[in-house]
């Protein structure tokens, strides 16, 4: 905390004296002697009273309610796939529906269903007779009903219309399977910037890191991004198989951290190595942090593996390549992504 | 000392039992290797070493066309400037700015920029070499940091980049911090920590000091060359970053602008405390009924 703004550490300490002052005055006002218990009012309500209706138009309404409700719904599901962009007719189609949800109850609450008026006192929980009782109860509470078919058809067509709208956005929960192996990367895809410019070997220098993209690939898609880096011999080791992958000690990684998805945007590079760390990708959010002289091992962090490693290759023109795919799955590690190697 | 010498409630076979467990960790722990990923340097020391001990970062030279910082140079200055390099630094980086393995690297070709920052943030001399060098009091005042510049720069270098923060753009100088320094230094320039450092507020950063930094990267730092970030937008990110000593906020308590966490702490522990006593005080406890 800065010394030069001690201000509101000393409104808060003046508001809570303040506030302490005011209940003690509070306390010392008012009267703290016990009053007396005020009786409970009689009721008067006679306990056995029941009327059965019998008003057909009610019902006429109730299922009317309940039906559009049914409309509302599945209007909900086919603008999700017509018009997914628009959240504000969503919002219209669901919110039309639980509220003519809540008119047909309130009608049928009121009008339909016989009324009763009971008061109940406290008894054992779970008690069979009880539980008969209300069982007997509710089977009553079709008494005087004459549309019953057409009220239990139109509270059907209600109830799946809102089912199938609860159940319409589970479409928008990720990718689909498919698409998380999906990947833009294939031998000879050419390293561009976000302008679209490739990526010239000279381009990458010793301690500085890129952001690069595939030529004519989707930028948004997931395994889309990578890290650019160059690094010198000595901090070079990588595993024997992957020497190959990187021509003039320049390394490419997804920038898709494998904990939970995030940009890594985080590198170290030492002005002096003896006397500090040796390079390392650090993500954000959690701090898992990768080398990338070593394939990308985790060496600190939640990431259940090492960071995804993309090979290189220098063209003709000296503009940087992939010489193939991602040896496996980028992005956060799940089911069994975790246990092959990156 | 009751607590230490009273006899314990729980089980002789128990706690031997405990005692060979934290035992055998406490051996595995200081025996087993560190497993940090703190792989050795794989220079042998005082063996193959690079005469010269190079620094393994050195400083992007400003664009071609860009504007640079010109330090004033005579042969007097760089004489006062080596008797204070050879009473301040060259027991770590050598009489000849040759450095020691392994202790501090060489200061030939580093150009006047790098000495600038160093010297003018208090970040050198440091009191210990393996130290993160952080902002401190200038040990030299502005007439010894020239003389030092002086001599340093006499054996070479990229000439010094400058930074003018009044032909920058200021939403420009936000987009690009956000993309390439926020997620070290904070959107507002608080700082924070990497793994194994800690990262800088730019509160008392100069233009100068910013133009230095992101072509050289200190310490751990990367560092940006003219096709990363070039002169106009090296402008914009002084421009942003002075502009953030005095961010607008708005309204309420800033908290510094340290970041949505302490925000989150200050509702739950002084707004619901806050909440909880005028419940109290405002509240009335019921009386019991039968």
């Amino acid at each position: 905390m800065s010394p030069e703004d001690p201000k509101p550490v000393t409104r808060a300490a003046k508001l809570l004296g303040g506030l302490v002052a005011l209940r003690a005055a509070v306390r010392a006002l008012r009267d703290r002697t016990p009053r007396p218990p005020e009786p409970m009012p009689e009721s008067d309500i006679d306990p056995s009273q029941r009327t059965v209706p019998a008003n057909r138009r009610a019902e006429t309404l109730v299922a009317g309610l309940l039906l559009v409700a049914g409309v509302f719904g599945f209007a909900f599901t086919v603008l999700y796939i017509v018009l997914s962009g628009n959240t504000q007719l969503l919002g219209i189609a669901l919110g039309g529906a639980l509220c003519l949800l809540a008119a047909a109850c309130i009608v049928a609450g009121l009008l339909v269903v016989p009324q009763e008026t009971h008061v109940e006192d406290r008894g054992v929980l779970l008690d069979e007779e009880q539980t008969e009782e209300v069982v007997t109860m509710i089977e009553e509470g079709g008494e005087g009903i004459s549309r019953r078919v057409l009220l239990i058809g139109a509270g059907g067509v209600a109830g799946a219309g809102l089912v199938t709208a609860a159940v319409t956005p589970l479409a928008s929960l990720g990718p689909t399977l498919n698409s998380l192996h999906r990947q833009p990367w294939v031998r000879g895809v050419r390293l561009v910037d976000d302008t679209g410019r490739p990526y010239s070997v000279d381009d990458i220098h010793e301690g500085a890191f890129y952001t690069a993209l595939p030529e004519h690939g989707d930028p948004d898609s997931f395994g889309s991004g990578l890290l650019v880096v160059r690094l010198p011999d000595e901090f070079l080791h990588l595993p024997a198989d992957r020497r190959a992958w990187a021509p003039e000690g320049i390394l490419a990684y997804s920038k898709i951290c494998p904990h939970a998805g995030c940009a890594i945007s985080l590198y170290r590079y030492p002005t002096y190595e003896p006397t500090s760390q040796i390079p390392a990708f650090t993500c954000p959010c959690h701090y898992s942090t990768f080398l990338p002289g070593e394939g990308g091992r985790l060496i600190f962090g939640p990431a259940g593996r090492a960071l995804p490693q993309l090979p290189l290759m220098i063209d003709s023109d000296r503009h940087l390549r992939a010489a193939g795919p991602f040896p496996g799955d980028i992005g956060p590690s799940w089911w069994g992504v975790r246990r092959e190697p990156a | 000392m009751r607590w230490l010498t009273r006899r314990s409630r729980v089980p002789a076979v128990l706690r031997l039992t405990l005692a060979v467990i934290l035992g055998a960790v406490a051996v595995v722990g200081i025996a087993a290797p560190s497993s940090s990923g703190q792989t050795p340097s794989p220079r042998v020391p005082g063996g193959a070493v690079n005469e010269s001990n190079p620094a393994t970062k050195s400083p992007e030279p400003p664009g071609p066309g860009d504007p640079t910082r010109s330090f004033p140079d005579s042969p007097a200055l760089r004489a006062q400037g080596f008797n204070l390099y050879q009473a301040g630094c060259s027991s770590c980086h050598g009489i000849a700015l040759q450095g020691t393995p392994g202790v501090a690297p060489s200061l030939r070709g580093v150009g006047a920029g790098p000495v600038d920052f160093y010297l003018s943030t208090g970040r050198m001399p440091l009191e210990q070499p393996r130290v993160q060098p952080q902002r401190n009091t200038p040990l030299y005042n502005r007439g010894k940091i020239d003389a030092l510049i002086a001599f340093i720069n006499s054996f070479g270098g990229p000439p010094a980049p400058t930074a003018d923060a009044a032909k920058g753009d200021l939403g420009l100088g936000f987009h690009l911090f956000t993309l390439d320094c926020a997620g070290c230094h904070q959107s507002l320039a608080r700082g924070g920590i990497t793994v194994n450092a800690q990262v800088p507020d730019l509160q008392s950063a100069t233009p100068q000091e910013i133009a230095e930094a992101v072509r050289m990267g200190p310490y751990l730092m990367p560092h940006f060359d003219a096709t990363q970030i070039d002169q106009h937008q090296l402008d914009s990110l002084a421009r942003y970053i002075l502009w953030t000593r005095q961010p607008a906020n708005l309204g309420g308590w800033g908290l510094y602008n340290i970041g949505p966490i302490p925000e989150g702490m200050v509702a739950w522990f002084i707004g619901l405390a806050a909440l909880v006593l005028v419940a109290r005080l405002i509240g009335e406890r019921m009386d019991e009924r039968v």
